[in-house]
C-alpha cells in the first residue's frame, strides 16, 4: 500500500530523489548532543502556539468592549475553554524561555561560526519577533495589568529621537493606548508576526537542514585529526525518535502547568482608574524595564530613558550581526564571544531576578 | 552593413528605455505604498472633551481624598484638600503616561508604575517623573464642580 503511493509519487515527482538528504542527514553525537533538542523543543511550543491560538480565534472578539469579556466567555463558558488559554499563555512562556536557551546553547557551542551566520541572523530575528508576539498577545485579554504595560511598552518607543513619536502613534493607532491600540495589536498578533514568523522559520529551517548540525570546536578538532573517534546517528529515524521524546516531556510539563496553575484573566481594563501599584513588564522583559529604571532621569543632558532605549537598540543590532565579528584567525583574542555571552547571560539573569524582587 | 555601425546608438537607446522602465515601475511603486504609509497612520480625533468639563458633584469628595475625572480622552485627577477647597491635575504622569491618583497617607500624588511623587502642586517631588504635571483651574457652579484649563495668558 504505502509502497504503491511511493512508487507512484517517486514516478512523478522524483520522490527519492528529494527526500534523500532527510535520510542522509546525520546528527553528531556527544556528550553535549542534548542541547541540540532545544531549537526542536522550540519549533514544538510554536506549533501548539499556532494551534491554540486558531482556537482561540474561534471565539475571541477583539474591540474594548468586547476583548475581555470574550476571554471571559472562553474561559467560563467554553468547554475547556479554560485549558486552551492556559495552554496558549504557558507554552507562550516556555517557547520565550527554551528560544533563549537554545540561543545560548548555540552561543556556548559556538555553533554561530562560519558558514552558518545566516542561521544566527535569521535566528536572533527570530527571537525578537517571538518577543513581538508576547508583547502583543499580553494586551488582547484587555486587563488593567496589560494596559498599562502596553502603555508604558509603547511610551518607551515614544522615547526615541525623531522617530519615536510616530512609531508610538503607529503602534497605538492615536495618541493614547485606546481600543484602537487592542485592534492593532490584535492584526500584528494573528497577521503580520505570523507570516514573518513562518518566513523566517522556514529559512532558519532550510539553512539548518543545508549546513547540517554543527560541532563544538574542540571536537571538531579532535574528529579531524582522529576519524575514527567520530560519533554520529541519523536524523531520521533516530535523532527525531529521541527528539520527540523530549517534545512528549514538554507537552506533559505544559500540559501540568496549564491545568494545575490556570492562567490568570485580571481586572478588565479602565483607562480611567489609577494604575495599580506593582506594575511590571513579562518576565522576558523585565531586564530591559530594571535597566532603564536604574538609570539616572540625565546623564549628562540626555535623558536617560532615551539614553537606555537607544543603547538597547544598538545592542539589539550588534548581537544580531555577532557571528561578523568573529575572525577565522586563531587570536588570543578568540574567547571573548564566550565571555560576552557568559556575560550576557548573567546580566540577564541577575537584572530579570533583581527587577522580580524589586519594589 | 556591419555590426560595428549598428552597435554604436544601441547602449544610448537601452539606457534611455532603461530609465524608461525603471522610472516607471518606481512611480507605479511610489503611487502603491504612498497611499499604504497614509492608511497606516491614524486619523487625528478631536478631543470631545472641550475646555470644561463637570468632575464631580459638590457632595461626592470628602476632605482629603481625590477621584479620577474624564478629561476628554485623557484622565484628570480632582482632590479635595482637608480644608475643603478643591485641586485639579493632570492624571497622566510624565515620565511614562500610567495614571496616577491621590495617596491620602502621604497627601501626595503618587504613580504606582515607577513609585514617582508629586506634590499638591503637581511638582514632581521624587521618583522618575522629568516634569510637573499640568494644573487645571477649579471652580464651582451649583452643586458641580467644574474644572477647566488654564487660560493661556
Amino acid at each position: 500500500m504505502f509502497a504503491t503511493i511511493r512508487h507512484w509519487l517517486d514516478a512523478r515527482f522524483d520522490w527519492d530523489d528529494l527526500t534523500a538528504p532527510l535520510r542522509h542527514k546525520t546528527v553528531p553525537s556527544h556528550r553535549l548532543s542534548y542541547w541540540y533538542f532545544l531549537g526542536g523543543i522550540t519549533l514544538f511550543l510554536f506549533g501548539i502556539q499556532v494551534a491554540t491560538g486558531i482556537l482561540l480565534l474561534l471565539y475571541y472578539r477583539p474591540g474594548a468592549n468586547e476583548a475581555f469579556e470574550s476571554v471571559q466567555y472562553i474561559m467560563t463558558r467554553v468547554r475547556y475553554g479554560w485549558l486552551i488559554r492556559s495552554i496558549h499563555s504557558w507554552s507562550a512562556n516556555l517557547m520565550i524561555f527554551t528560544a533563549f536557551a537554545h540561543m545560548f546553547s548555540v552561543l556556548l557551542l559556538k555553533a554561530y561560526r562560519k558558514p552558518r551566520e545566516l542561521t544566527w541572523v535569521s535566528g536572533v530575528i527570530l527571537l525578537f519577533l517571538v518577543m513581538g508576539f508576547g508583547f502583543s498577545g499580553y494586551l488582547l485579554p484587555w486587563n488593567t495589568l496589560a494596559f498599562f504595560a502596553t502603555k508604558v511598552g509603547t511610551e518607551i518607543t515614544g522615547q526615541v529621537p525623531v522617530v519615536g513619536k510616530p512609531m508610538m502613534i503607529f503602534l497605538r493607532g492615536g495618541e493614547e493606548v485606546t481600543g484602537a491600540t487592542l485592534t492593532r495589536f490584535f492584526g500584528f498578533h494573528v497577521a503580520v508576526l505570523p507570516g514573518l514568523a513562518a518566513v523566517l522559520l522556514l529559512l532558519h529551517l532550510l539553512l539548518v537542514q543545508r549546513l547540517g548540525i554543527s560541532l563544538p570546536p574542540k571536537l571538531e578538532v579532535q574528529w579531524t585529526a582522529n576519524p575514527s573517534a567520530k560519533r554520529e546517528m541519523k536524523f531520521f529515524p533516530n535523532f527525531l525518535l529521541r527528539e520527540m521524546m523530549a517534545w512528549y516531556v514538554a507537552l506533559g510539563v505544559l500540559g501540568a502547568l496549564a491545568a494545575v496553575f490556570p492562567w490568570n484573566l485580571g481586572v478588565k481594563a479602565d483607562p480611567f482608574v489609577p494604575a495599580p501599584a506593582g506594575i511590571k513588564p513579562e518576565w522576558y522583559f523585565l531586564f530591559m524595564f530594571q535597566t532603564l529604571k536604574l538609570i539616572p532621569s540625565k546623564v549628562w543632558f540626555i535623558d536617560g530613558e532615551v539614553l537606555g532605549v537607544l543603547a538597547f537598540g544598538l545592542v539589539g543590532l550588534l548581537w544580531v550581526l555577532l557571528p561578523f565579528f568573529e575572525s577565522d584567525q586563531p587570536t588570543r583574542t578568540k574567547g571573548w564571544i564566550t565571555g560576552l555571552a557568559v556575560f550576557a547571560l548573567a546580566y540577564i539573569a541577575g537584572m530579570s531576578v533583581y527587577g522580580h524582587l524589586a519594589k | 552593413m556591419n555590426g560595428d555601425q549598428l552597435s554604436q546608438p544601441e547602449p544610448m537607446r537601452r539606457r534611455v528605455i532603461g530609465i524608461f522602465l525603471g522610472g516607471g515601475l518606481l512611480a507605479s511603486f511610489a503611487s502603491f505604498i504612498y497611499p499604504v504609509l497614509r492608511y497606516l497612520v491614524p486619523p487625528a480625533v478631536a478631543d470631545l472633551g472641550g475646555d470644561e468639563v463637570v468632575a464631580a458633584k459638590l457632595t461626592e469628595l470628602k476632605p482629603n481624598r481625590g477621584k479620577i475625572f474624564r478629561f476628554g480622552s485623557r484622565p484628570g485627577l480632582l482632590i479635595m484638600n482637608s480644608d475643603g477647597t478643591y485641586r485639579a491635575l493632570s492624571a497622566t504622569c510624565t515620565h511614562l503616561g500610567c495614571t496616577v491618583q491621590y495617596r491620602s497617607d502621604l497627601r501626595e500624588v503618587w504613580c504606582a508604575c515607577h513609585n514617582g511623587i508629586y506634590d499638591l502642586n503637581g511638582r514632581n517631588v521624587s521618583g522618575p517623573p522629568p516634569r510637573p504635571l499640568d494644573v487645571f483651574d477649579v471652580h464651582l457652579r451649583g452643586d458641580e464642580v467644574v474644572v477647566s484649563r488654564k487660560r493661556e495668558a
